[in-house]
């Protein structure tokens, strides 16, 4: 089903005639309410007047990650605190979070685009969603949430974790959805077949996957194993969450809900677009957003990008999977880690400059697995094994207070961890992804 | 300086007796009506002479109804006690039962609209507005205590924050960089707060926080004005549970002289939980409650097992609702730890699972620091011990996976010689409190 | 009357083991008693040798993370219950022992028991009163 015929359907002529209109309204918002891109607009001598279509906007400059992060905590909002409705908050390269405010209407926004996400997918009114992504800061579960009971669907709000439970919920409410992130659904195969439950048998139908990188021999294991259909959504915090893009029944692609996501393909070296069909950055600009609209915003991933129309009838330009990332950001069970964040925590402990590696695994039917291994500095060594194990739990607990998933610390021997050009590799990911 | 007095809905709030008393009867009856289109609620209703709406005629009438207990709950689980057709119903909240087996509350859009809108009328009177921005810092998720203030706070038009629990330091970031002025959460949680916030390098005066809901769990007048004196702020207490849709059953307003049950929501009624009998207001007994505006999941005359005194007199505020004081304790083994219901019954069932260790176990509760810490204590089946330390650690782990996958929380694990813990057969005491009652 | 044991960090992974003893006998140093505690990723081999300083040198030349401990080396009648009998000392004088292993020479009849305590100068006041004989450095040199 199309939950929202008239957009998701538009010709592009119309769809493009949207896009002007709104790009012009949000340019001419953000340069009245908006501190940050008045700064930005005058340092690079553009006005409002000067956007007057869809096509003007590679005249605006970029925004980025670290501009969220230096604005830290309001500078970037278009309207005062009062008026924001709802926060989220995402990892940064270091030390500030981003922030992302809501406004009531971007609420709203955030619902329809899920509820088409939904219905994209194959979802139906009426049926029911087992919410298995992470509630609260993370923008996963709300946003699930929210969509789902706009698009008139039953939710059961599980959040992460507690596999058990989300078995036993699911034969016993038959939801006929489940939304979580493609490993998850894995690993709770295994835990079915622990309990000798019958995957096959199971009431989902349609997955709606997300949050983290995953492959198409993935998708065909959850397909076979559960016997359901498993879709692909995208989506980061600082655009709205999940609900920028979904896949249709179809799956070829996801389709980039563009008359409120804008999406632009760059070469991420020259800023210059991509020629369709070419890999590049996924740049995107809110044409509706009130609370935190954002123009030209990079997204450090890599896709590809197509505007040819969809055999669903949608006319949305469809992007592929992830195919990488412009930075060292690496996605375990669907939280952004960035090795930074890591090195702050370790710096803080051991005072000096740390040796440290993260190497991420994925067992076969498991979880995302992220191993920190530390050098072990000599003044920290103990002849006694629970000082050792004391100080690899420090580690532990504070990692995992930053990142807020769980870590496995390793003490490792002295120049054990490889060194190339003096700049150790600092990500080793043997996910086959 | 006393607040302003600030209701959401002065004429429900502030209703007169016989006026109240008049509503609850209409609202019993369509109660009734609902509960009657389960089989379980037929069953029951029917043995005692009630089959239509119409067999209701006055509140007294209540007391023909038979009581509703957790384990009536999980026995209809799932679908026994759903009252509506199910393309009504837009959420499902489960919670923990005694063995595994989890209790069920359905809601339909317009019972989420009423608990919301208890869970506004409960702010309004503890004087938080449209201009307050609310942290939460309670699990989201099936758990009640963070959606319900969620919607409730939103739709008052505050500012929300879904921190969610845990990472301390990125709570109190929030709450510097935000100016948050309201915070959710468990008690515990508050006071392992107040003695992180130097270590982290925060002070309170560089935050804004004006009030604190505290609730989930229960805590002392002390402990209110120790979190009170040290973040300069107001406490209110709260009381729900997830049966009856979670926060927002009864709340303080800012007299904090007793939490106020709505009871144009709830049918209030205290019971000696021994004889079953109805008490009068002036003892303390457990609280029994039936729900007045819910449509999924009604639930007539559900025994709480929570113990509580009604408080006497008018409150100064002006509401008409009664209160019932801070909740004095349990009638059943029900433990909370760390703001999460657990029945040891859950725990046993874990341990006798696994091969490796015998069934003499001990579940032990302490606090570290502020926070709640369950030790679960095993003995090692000797003819499994294979010598190897690491293999110990693996069980270890193994078995505080199982209980984390069981109870949510993550316990401690200690393994003991053979025939060091009580035993089993001898009705040992198996839960060793040694908590002070915060 | 302390004497010197060498604590070395090893990861658990082959040929690390051999590594550390290989790097001590290239240094002509002379394994007594050796222990090794372990978790699951890694474990520290305590040893006790003849020229602890040597040791630590040649640990420290190949890398390894390495430290000195004081511990209490003390004589046990090799007979039945003759362990016990010392333990009785450190049990009725309240004497903690973080943890304890063998040596593999003996002096005579007696065997020696390594022990590390919280406060090794407290311990060897206890044990000298009440009779134990403690080994010293020089002795475990010519063992």
């Amino acid at each position: 089903m199309i939950y929202n015929e008239k957009f998701e359907c538009m010709s592009l002529e119309e769809l493009k005639n949207v896009q002007s209109e709104r790009l012009k309204k949000t340019v001419s918002y953000v340069y009245q309410y908006c501190p940050f891109y008045q700064k930005k607009f005058a340092s690079h001598g553009i006005s409002p007047k000067d956007i007057k279509t869809i096509d003007d906007i590679v005249k605006l400059p970029f925004t980025v990650k670290d501009d969220l992060r230096d604005n830290y905590p309001f500078g970037v909002l278009s309207m005062p605190l009062a008026q924001i409705a709802e926060i989220h908050v995402s990892s940064g390269t270091t030390g500030n979070p981003t922030v992302v405010g809501y406004s009531k209407e971007d609420i709203e926004l955030w619902s329809e685009v899920m509820a088409r996400a939904f219905c994209c997918a194959g979802g139906l009114p009426g049926d029911m969603v087992q919410v298995a992504y992470g509630y609260g800061l993370f923008t996963g579960g709300l946003g699930a949430h929210y969509g789902a009971l706009k698009a008139g669907m039953t939710v059961i709000p599980c959040s992460s974790g507690q596999t058990k439970r989300q078995l036993k919920i699911m034969q016993d409410f038959k939801p006929r959805i489940l939304a979580c992130t493609p490993s998850y659904s894995l690993f709770m195969a295994d835990e079915a077949k622990e309990i000798g439950m019958d995957c096959k048998k199971s009431s989902w139908e349609i997955g709606v996957f997300g949050a983290e990188p995953w492959s198409d021999s993935m998708r065909k294991e959850i397909e076979s194993i559960w016997n359901l259909s498993a879709t692909d959504i995208y989506g980061l915090s600082e655009i709205i969450g999940p609900g920028v893009a979904q896949e249709c029944t179809h799956k070829d692609g996801l389709h980039l809900f563009s008359d409120v996501f804008y999406p632009e393909v760059i070469n991420p070296k020259t800023g210059k677009e991509a020629k369709e069909g070419e890999t590049g950055m996924l740049v995107l600009t809110h044409l509706t957003k009130t609370g935190m609209p954002l123009l030209r915003y990079q997204t450090r991933d890599i896709i590809k990008i197509t505007h040819e129309k969809c055999r669903c009838g949608r006319t949305s330009p469809r992007i592929s999977k992830i195919l990488g990332r412009t930075d060292d950001m690496i996605i375990v069970r669907g939280i952004n880690v960035f090795p930074s964040q890591i090195e702050e925590v370790l710096l803080r402990i051991e005072g000096t400059e740390p040796h440290y590696q993260l190497v991420v695994e994925r067992p076969h039917g498991g979880l995302d697995e992220l191993e920190v291994q530390v050098e072990l500095k000599e003044s920290f060594f103990s002849d006694e094994v629970k000082q050792l194990q004391h100080l690899s739990d420090k580690i532990r607990d504070e990692i995992e207070s930053v990142l807020g998933i769980g870590v496995k610390v390793r003490l490792v021997e002295p120049k054990t961890i490889a060194r190339s050009e003096g700049k150790a590799k600092r990500v080793i990911d043997k996910r086959n992804i | 300086m006393k607040e302003k007095i600030a209701f959401r809905d002065a004429q429900k709030e502030c209703i007169d007796g016989q006026a109240l008393r008049k509503y609850q009867l209409e609202r019993l009856k369509e109660t009734v009506g609902h509960a009657l289109r389960t089989p379980f609620y037929q069953h029951r209703l029917n043995k005692v002479g009630i089959r239509s709406s119409d067999d209701i005629r006055s509140l007294k009438d209540l007391e023909r109804i038979p009581f509703t207990t957790k384990d009536d709950l999980r026995e209809s689980y799932p679908r026994g006690l759903l009252a509506t057709d199910m393309k009504k119903v837009v959420r499902v909240h489960t919670s923990s039962g005694t063995t595994g087996i989890p209790t069920v509350i359905y809601h339909t859009q317009e019972d989420l609209d009423n608990w919301t809108e208890l869970v506004v009328r409960s702010i309004v009177a503890c004087g938080v507005t449209s201009d307050d921005v609310f942290q939460n810092m309670m699990t989201y998720g099936m758990f009640t205590g963070g959606l319900g203030l969620h919607y409730g706070a939103e739709r008052l038009g505050a500012l929300v924050i879904p921190s969610g629990s845990g990472n301390t330091k990125r709570q109190l970031q929030l709450m510097k960089d935000f100016r948050t002025t309201v915070v959710h959460a468990t008690p515990s949680y508050m006071f392992h707060f107040s003695s992180k916030i130097g270590e982290l390098g925060f002070t309170v005066e560089e935050l804004n926080l004006k009030k604190a809901f505290l609730g989930a769990e229960p805590y002392s007048e002390n402990t209110r004005k120790k979190i009170e004196e040290f973040f300069k702020i107001d406490v209110y207490n709260s009381y729900g549970l997830s049966e009856m849709n979670g926060p927002g059953v009864a709340f303080e307003c800012i007299y904090k002289t007793g939490m106020h049950l709505w009871e144009d929501a709830y049918i209030l009624e205290m019971i000696d939980p021994e004889t079953k009998k109805n008490l009068g207001d002036d003892t303390q007994g457990e609280l029994v409650l039936t729900t007045l505006c819910r449509q999924a999941t009604p639930l007539l005359r559900y025994r709480t097992r929570d113990l509580t005194t009604v408080v006497k007199g008018n409150c100064p505020c002006g509401r008409t609702h009664r209160r019932i004081s801070r909740i004095a304790g349990r009638t059943d083994d029900m433990l909370i730890i760390s703001g999460v219901n657990v029945f040891p019954s859950q725990i046993e069932q874990v341990i006798m699972k696994i091969p490796e260790v015998g069934n003499n176990y001990q579940i032990y509760l302490a606090k570290e620091g502020a926070l709640d810490k369950l030790t679960v204590k095993v003995e090692l089946y000797s003819k499994l011990f294979s010598g190897d330390l690491q293999d110990l650690e693996r069980l270890k782990r193994k078995i505080q996976d199982e209980l984390r996958a069981s109870i949510v929380i993550t316990p401690m694990v200690e393994l003991h010689e053979p025939g060091s813990l009580p035993e089993f057969e001898l009705k040992a005491k198996r839960v060793v409190d040694e908590r002070i009652k915060i | 009357m302390k004497i010197t044991q060498i604590s070395v960090f090893l990861e658990n992974k082959k040929g690390r083991l051999f590594e550390a003893t290989k790097a001590l006998g290239d240094a002509g140093v002379d394994i007594k008693a050796l222990t090794i505690a372990e978790n699951e990723d890694f474990g520290v081999l305590r040893m006790v040798v003849d020229k602890p300083q040597d040791a630590l040198a040649a640990f420290k030349k190949n890398g390894f993370v390495a430290s000195l401990t004081d511990i209490v080396a003390v004589e046990v009648d090799d007979t039945p219950g003759g362990l016990a009998r010392i333990l009785a000392v450190f049990n009725k004088n309240d004497l903690n022992v973080e943890y304890m292993y063998a040596f593999v020479e003996k002096t005579a009849d007696k065997a020696i028991v390594v022990f590390r305590f919280d406060d090794p100068d407290k311990a060897i006041v206890i044990l000298t009163k009440n009779n134990v004989k403690i080994v010293g450095k020089k002795e475990i040199q010519t063992l």
